[in-house]
């Protein structure tokens, strides 16, 4: 076994097996498990994918919303525990692999054109 | 004056992997090497009574019978040991408790532990002040010509020459680096892998010896 086939079965016992195809331009809702005064508790993060980078174990969503008139952006590894679980809600037809061009729009000019395949 | 102390522990010699990143059980992402180590085999004892000093030698990598010399097959024939890439030495306080020919694993080690790691850092050859030392550069336009020159390299007739250990251009990397006080994440005693947490020197397929740490200030 060459070296990239064992680090490729080293990450895979850390894959899930169950997770959504996701791409840019859904709009995901991420539970996120946080740790609250000695509890875990999952938060939702609901929000328009405008990247996804990585493979296998390094898989990556930047997911972007707007809260209270303020951009944020949070970078997911999907891979993660931390990651408890992640819905698909509704996609976007799209024509860019990033969506780099949402931060400079703001109200009607951020929405994206649906997509029901 | 301190007396010199040797590293007290034995080691293992391993070949770097690569590296990748993997989930600890919080659910962090951490970033590991692997290091596939082992198994080396004990080709000598070294002892003081007949040597002058304390100290294991191991052997590790396979290699053809035509790539070693006569002395070399000799010595490792009168240990059992297999055609062997490499020979390194372990200094140890009482290296009588290994036999020679016994094989030494990652079993050595367990997740958690602090190790130190020595290998030879990425050569890059002859490099300039920028790169090597992170010199700032000169203008590139308006007339300039000192573009990547290091500046003043010391005052004049006093002292009339260049202090030693002045930073200038030369041969960057492919040195002996040692990372200390790295924790192992991870052992895979079947396949004979460490998974280290960090990074280790050099580029996948190197050459790396892995130490329990040798932490300054710590008794023994």
């Amino acid at each position: 076994m060459n070296a990239q086939a064992i680090i490729r079965s080293l990450e895979a016992e850390y894959l899930k097996t169950d997770l959504p195809q996701v791409e840019v331009g859904d709009v995901v809702k991420v539970g996120v498990v946080i740790q609250e005064g000695g509890k875990e508790r999952v938060q939702p993060y609901e929000g328009v994918v405008i990247a996804r980078r990585g493979t296998g174990v390094n898989l990556s969503i930047t997911v972007r919303k707007t809260f209270q008139g303020v951009g944020v952006e949070r970078v997911f590894l999907l891979h993660s525990p931390r990651i408890a679980n992640i819905q698909i809600l509704r996609r976007s037809v799209v024509r860019r692999a990033k969506l780099y061009y949402l931060r400079q729009r703001v109200g009607k000019a951020t929405r994206l054109k649906q997509r029901f395949n | 004056m301190a007396l010199w102390r040797p590293v007290v522990a034995l080691g293992i010699l391993g070949t770097k992997l690569g590296m990748t990143q993997l989930f600890d059980e919080t659910g962090k992402a951490v970033p590991v090497t692997v290091v596939q180590a082992g198994p080396c085999t004990v080709t000598q004892l070294k002892t003081t009574a007949t040597d002058g000093y304390d100290a294991v030698q191991l052997g590790f990598g396979v290699t053809r019978e035509k790539t070693l010399s006569k002395p070399e097959r000799g010595h490792l024939q009168k240990a059992n040991a297999p055609w062997v890439k490499h020979l390194r030495e372990y200094r140890l306080d009482n290296p009588t408790q290994y036999q020679v020919g016994q094989q030494i694993t990652v079993a050595l080690f367990q997740p958690g532990q602090r190790v130190d790691v020595v290998g030879t850092s990425i050569g890059r050859g002859f490099a300039g002040y920028q790169r090597r030392h992170h010199f700032g550069r000169g203008p590139m336009a308006h007339g300039s010509k000192n573009h990547r020159q290091p500046g003043s390299i010391g005052a004049g007739t006093t002292p009339g020459r260049v202090y030693p250990g002045k930073r200038m251009a030369g041969q960057m990397g492919n040195q002996r680096v040692t990372i200390k006080d790295l924790s192992i994440f991870k052992i895979d005693p079947e396949r004979h892998l460490i998974l280290i947490r960090g990074s280790v020197p050099g580029k996948p397929g190197a050459l790396v010896s892995v130490t329990p740490a040798k932490l300054v200030g710590a008794k023994g």
